[in-house]
């Protein structure tokens, strides 16, 4: 009797856990939710982590190219500790166009944990500590630097904390406005139904960018920085939700019929407690997947506007605002390491989509079998 | 037939009404207007006006007037054909658009054509050969560029054009056919540029396309009907291409009208990298200096663009599908 008791324990899985089993079996979403981990951890912690800080400026090389780690010297001689060679400007005298070369003779070994730039970690712990650099005689700058001599790796971590949490704060408001316009169409039906319907409608047959620009060229010139990212914000979402909504009154629709939310009503359940209660979590892992795959929407809205100098300004950091950087064609042909934030946003938008898949075909059996 | 293109039609007009209104608020949104900023500029010559010139032109740009009625004259004014008078390219709104427009649209629509002949095949091919090598190269290429925002494509493809060919990418036209009149070198000339918007471009909208299209042709695949015919010794190409490619491009006419406001945007963002004497460019240096009558037109013909493109898609369906015909 105990063995057979045993078996059958082991075989009751929640169904959570099977949505997490499912999900484990989708390697590239796995690796995704790792690499998001990741990027959002470095990000928390880019204070730390990045050499410099935004506005450190290296007058010795201004739109230096990136440099390389090595471990071995021109002559050959290894070391085990990793090193840079700092560089020797020349400038063109046709052209005017700086060029760097290594300097064998300036060899500077990369330190780990070593002092530099002060800071405020989440405007608690002071420091000076970061997790590598070269000490106060070199200078390491492994993505190159802008025309004003900035790290650009040090840049793309700050920005990294900008551009990220931007998709995660715009979706939670798209969100919230989704399931709220969503859920009345729904549930209450009739007039609402109907508004809420035809907002969606007007509002999905605009071209969004344009109408980003416009609105985001209309805040004003005078807010401050968090002003403006929360504009932006508000803006990404104010398109964003009628995706959402749509698919959330759909399913208000349909289980408004069901027997258990009737029971609910019947056993004397307000209304409300009967959405927050019963209908939202059935359906609650379809939005966490549908939030998922609306984040890249927004990282790349807000990468576009402020690209086109109408999002965010300086002196925030985001990617978008780096790359605005370069926009000009000069910009492109002589520092084309100015794109490397763009490549940030390309491995970002794809792990979000990826992560979505998987989180959609985990949550939904019926919807994955066999296909992707 | 008649009366399904009618509904479609009619049920048009509130949602234009609706945008008409949408763009108006978002063009009055920014604080100050054209008298403002006119002053402001007069001001930062020396010129001072007197209250009553200020009056007069306020007057003349109707701004002295409550908003709902500024709206009806804008509104009317724009459906009677005059679109106002753009104070930042000192011309009316009208001449301005109109090659504009063309451009836009021109672009638009060829970034679509290449969009299907590349997004068919591809989905085609990676449906019928699933979990080859090949369909694992093409979902990567697409799940790639699905995440390339395509400024950035924009920028790359003018950093390897100069870097592998030498050639500086950008604008519709080599500068000595810029101010030209129009002759058959001048539309070589133009086709030869046309190309990289309409590739940049038409790569944003291609991933999903086709990830639509190889979904439906996969959940076809599978259906007994071709099990049947497959049995029955009907050539492979052939039966494909008659039975289940024919339902499973059926929802894909649907999707056009969602692709164009994302082409739309594509478009205008690229103009902007590339230089392209498009819409884009100008709508921003219009909302930047809060142009209105620019602007607000520009953002309203956009709008149209795309409605009249999806009646286009619904009417397409209509003909392709005749159960949505009589619904």
């Amino acid at each position: 009797m105990s063995e057979i008791g045993a078996d059958l324990q082991l075989q009751t899985l929640s169904p959570r856990q099977l949505v997490w089993i499912r999900f484990k079996r989708h390697k590239l979403a796995m690796a995704s939710a790792m690499l998001l981990i990741v990027m959002y951890s470095v990000a928390a912690f880019c204070e730390f982590i990045s050499p410099y800080d935004t506005d450190w400026r290296n007058v010795q090389a201004i739109n230096a190219p990136p440099m390389e780690i090595h471990f071995f010297e021109t002559d050959g001689t290894f070391h085990l500790r990793p090193f840079v060679y700092g560089v020797d400007m020349q400038v063109d005298a046709e052209t005017w166009v700086r060029n760097y070369t290594e300097n064998p003779q300036k060899r500077y070994p990369i330190y780990f944990f070593t002092g530099g730039v002060r800071y405020q970690l989440w405007n608690l712990l002071d420091s000076d500590v970061h997790l590598f650099g070269t000490g106060p005689h070199g200078y390491i700058h492994l993505f190159g630097t802008d025309q004003l001599g900035r790290d650009l790796f040090s840049r793309v971590l700050y920005g990294a904390r900008v551009s990220l949490s931007i998709g995660v704060v715009g979706v939670f408001l798209t969100l919230f406005l989704g399931i709220l316009l969503g859920g009345l169409a729904g549930y209450v039906g009739g007039l609402v139904d109907r508004v809420v319907q035809r907002a969606i409608e007007v509002l999905q047959s605009l071209p969004a960018l344009p109408l980003w620009m416009a609105l985001s060229a209309a805040l004003p010139v005078s807010w401050s920085s968090l002003g403006v990212y929360f504009g932006i914000t508000i803006i990404l979402s104010l398109l964003g939700w009628p995706a959402l909504a749509r698919q959330v009154r759909g399913k208000f629709l349909a289980l408004r019929e069901e027997d258990f939310v009737m029971s609910a009503h019947l056993l004397g359940a307000s209304k409300l407690r009967v959405i927050f209660k019963h209908m939202l979590p059935s359906f609650n892992s379809h939005l966490i997947a549908t939030a998922t795959l609306a984040v890249p929407g927004m990282i790349l809205g807000e990468t576009a506007l402020s690209f086109l100098g109408i999002g965010l300004r300086p002196p925030v950091v985001s990617w978008g605002v780096l790359m605005q950087q370069a926009q000009n064609y000069q910009a492109i042909v002589l520092t084309p390491w100015l794109l490397i934030p763009g490549f940030f946003v390309v491995l970002t938008v794809m792990a979000f989509n990826l992560l979505g898949d998987g989180v959609r075909d985990a949550v939904d059996p019926y919807s994955a079998a066999g296909r992707d | 037939m008649k009366a399904y293109i009618a509904k479609r039609l009619l049920g048009a007009i509130p949602t234009l009404i609706l945008i008409s209104i949408i763009v108006f608020i978002v063009i009055q949104l920014p604080p100050g207007d054209i008298v403002t900023s006119t002053l402001d500029r007069m001001q930062a010559q020396g010129v001072e006006m007197s209250s009553e010139a200020i009056q007069n032109l306020r007057a003349q740009y109707n701004l002295d007037q409550p908003l709902p009625l500024q709206y009806l004259s804008w509104i009317t004014n724009f459906v009677m054909g005059d679109m106002g008078y753009s104070y930042l390219f000192n011309q009316p709104v009208n001449e301005l658009v109109g090659e504009r427009l063309g451009y836009t649209l021109l672009i638009t629509v060829s970034a679509m054509l290449f969009t299907w002949a590349v997004a068919i095949p591809a989905g085609v091919y990676s449906a019928v050969r699933q979990y080859s090598v090949g369909d694992y190269v093409i979902t990567t290429v697409m799940l790639v560029g699905l995440a390339t925002p395509s400024f950035l494509l924009a920028l790359i493809i003018m950093y390897f054009g100069y870097e592998w060919l030498g050639i500086s990418i950008g604008g519709l036209f080599s500068p000595e056919y810029r101010d030209a009149p129009w002759s058959l070198a001048r539309v070589g000339d133009f086709l030869s540029h046309l190309w990289i918007p309409m590739v940049v471009v038409g790569l944003g909208g291609t991933a999903s396309t086709m990830r639509i299209l190889r979904a439906n042709l996969l959940d076809e695949l599978n259906k007994p009907y071709v099990v049947t015919a497959r049995a029955k010794g009907v050539k492979p190409l052939a039966l494909l291409i008659k039975y289940p490619l024919r339902i499973a491009i059926n929802p894909f006419i649907s999707t056009i009208g969602l692709l164009l406001p994302t082409l739309i945007s594509g478009e205008a963002i690229v103009s902007i990298v590339l230089n392209l004497p498009t819409t884009g460019p100008a709508l921003v240096e219009a909302l930047i200096s809060q142009d209105m009558y620019l602007a607000g037109s520009f953002l309203m013909l956009l709008s149209i663009l795309t409605i009249v493109g999806m009646i286009l898609s619904d009417l397409l369906l209509a003909w392709a599908d005749p159960r949505i015909r009589y619904e």
